[in-house]
């Protein structure tokens, strides 16, 4: 498996890292804080990055889609644009409203970040380059990234304004309805593979990724958490909780500048995690594309770097995500709940007892 | 039945969706579709759309003569002042008097090119213009006289 060309990965870049800081810190407390802060930096940095481009990348997208042009004044292509809105959103007035309860109101935003940078711990970004490889890594995910309901939900009922708590509260409605369908999705590859630890579940697709090698249930699973997850993360179609034509902009109506940026920051953090765990279970994050026995074809693939084929996979499903955002029309309350419960549960309720019995026979290859 | 009903509500779904999905994925692939016009840059080759108007002039052939009889009707069809015709009184060869217009003060800053004028006109003096770009600073300068100075009505034109 190790083929790569580049003698540097960044496993290798992290594991000189640490011997350098070893031998300067020696092993104690210093090392342990300074390894922490330097990759704690590091994910804001990339984040954030990413996030920059994520935010162009919507627009030109929705753009295209719309036969118009979208932003592509600002730098080559429009690619420094997302900069200008980020400075000024900094220089804009951070406002709280005077009937707000200015605690929870200042509280909310941090939470959504928080939380969406403490579900990045247990991604798998390239080979061995995993800042914790936890043994329950998809109960994690799923635990963690529900508690961003609570932000949202304090975000709607501190700002005291009905279109913000009418938001929340659908999102809250929303959420909890959802998160069954993610985790039923997510149990069927833990069938499949007999674990829940992230790297297990990658080193199970080397001979070929779970998409392909689990039949039409699997395919159908990932369809449903390709579903599910667009309405976990609160956007088009499922985006009621910030409806703009009936809520203004739902739970963050009242938040202004750095603050609403916070919102808006940790909505494509989580675009981007939905999308890199649905390419780390069902597309073998970091593993190359392997086709059966074409030795050649597989060495080359290998030649690839992990990183390229995680970030591939991820932004792949980013823009399917963000082609059925721009196509399709927002569901009403009703509706949200009857694709869920009428739908959505029952198919993968079933689909998870034939991926049960494909894992009992080994039908899987 | 049910059961028949709930897979083919499921199946419609998903074709619907997928119809959607088509449309917007040619769109996304056929960049060459795309129909902004990215209007300073462009301004040599913009083309303006058959109806658009943007400010009522008068054609003079090459005479300098125009086709104003001096009727007022545009002005009693403007619904809000804009057209405010000054006549006089021409003494012709046969030593008839004939109205004829001084001037025709067009107020481009009231006008809000509803066409109505164009419309009334019965011998159709004026036209809408495709020009663009109106702004000024002073408010004066849209304070238009239409037809030009020394002008005639044509020939015939009664």
């Amino acid at each position: 498996m190790n083929h790569t060309i580049l003698a540097i990965s960044l496993s290798s870049i992290a594991n000189s890292m640490h011997q350098s800081l070893q031998a300067l810190l020696g092993d104690g407390f210093a090392l342990t804080a300074t390894e922490m802060l330097i990759q704690g930096l590091s994910l804001i940095v990339f984040l954030v990055i990413l996030c920059f481009y994520l935010g162009w990348m919507e627009r030109r997208v929705a753009a295209f889609m719309q036969i118009r042009l979208g932003p592509n004044r600002v730098g080559p292509q429009g690619t420094l644009q997302i900069i200008a809105d980020t400075i000024k959103l900094l220089l804009k007035e951070g406002l709280t409203p005077n009937s707000s309860d200015k605690f929870l109101f200042n509280l909310a935003p941090m939470i959504m970040v928080i939380t969406s940078f403490l579900v990045v711990a247990p991604l798998a970004f390239s080979k061995d380059f995993q800042l914790w490889d936890i043994n329950i890594g998809i109960l994690y995910v799923s635990a963690v990234s529900s508690i961003s309901v609570i932000g949202i939900l304090m975000a709607g009922w501190s700002s005291n304004n009905k279109y913000s708590l009418l938001g929340a509260m659908r999102s809250g409605a929303q959420l909890v309805s959802y998160e069954l369908s993610i985790g039923l999705s997510l149990i069927s590859i833990v069938i499949l593979t007999g674990s829940l630890q992230m790297s297990d579940i990658i080193n199970s697709q080397s001979n070929g990724w779970w998409l392909f090698k689990g039949h039409i249930p699997v395919i159908i699973s990932f369809v449903i958490f390709i579903i599910a997850s667009t309405a976990e993360i609160n956007r088009a179609p499922f985006d009621l909780a910030e409806a703009e034509q009936e809520l203004t902009a739902g739970f963050h109506t009242e938040y202004s500048g750095m603050k609403f940026a916070m919102f808006l920051l940790s909505e494509y953090i989580n675009l981007f995690i939905a999308s890199a765990i649905a390419a780390t279970i069902f597309l073998g994050g970091w593993m190359p594309l392997h086709l059966g026995n074409f030795e050649a074809f597989n060495h080359v693939m290998d030649f690839i770097p992990g990183f390229v084929w995680f970030m591939g996979k991820t932004m792949f499903i980013i823009f399917i995500i963000m082609w059925f955002r721009w196509t399709f029309p927002r569901l009403r309350v009703d509706q949200l709940l009857n694709l869920e419960w009428k739908y959505l549960l029952p198919i993968s309720m079933i689909n998870t007892i034939f991926i049960t019995i494909i894992a009992i026979y080994g039908w899987h290859f | 039945m049910f059961i028949k009903e709930y897979f083919s509500t499921i199946y419609r779904s998903i074709k619907s969706l997928l119809t959607g999905m088509k449309l917007t994925g040619y769109y996304f692939t056929h960049l060459n579709k795309i129909k902004t016009e990215e209007y300073p840059d462009n301004r040599a080759t913009l083309k303006m759309a058959d109806r658009f108007r943007g400010e009522v002039v008068m054609p003079h052939n090459e005479n300098n003569e125009h086709r104003c009889t001096g009727c007022q009707a545009c002005e009693i069809a403007c619904p809000n002042g804009t057209i405010k015709i000054i006549t006089k009184q021409e003494i012709l060869a046969d030593g008839k008097k004939k109205k004829r217009i001084d001037s025709f003060i067009y107020h481009h800053d009231l006008c809000t090119l509803c066409n109505l004028c164009i419309v009334a006109c019965p011998s159709d003096a004026i036209v809408m213009a495709q020009t663009f770009e109106h702004a000024v600073y002073d408010k004066k300068l849209l304070k238009k006289i239409l037809n030009n100075p020394d002008s005639k009505i044509m020939e015939g034109v009664e």
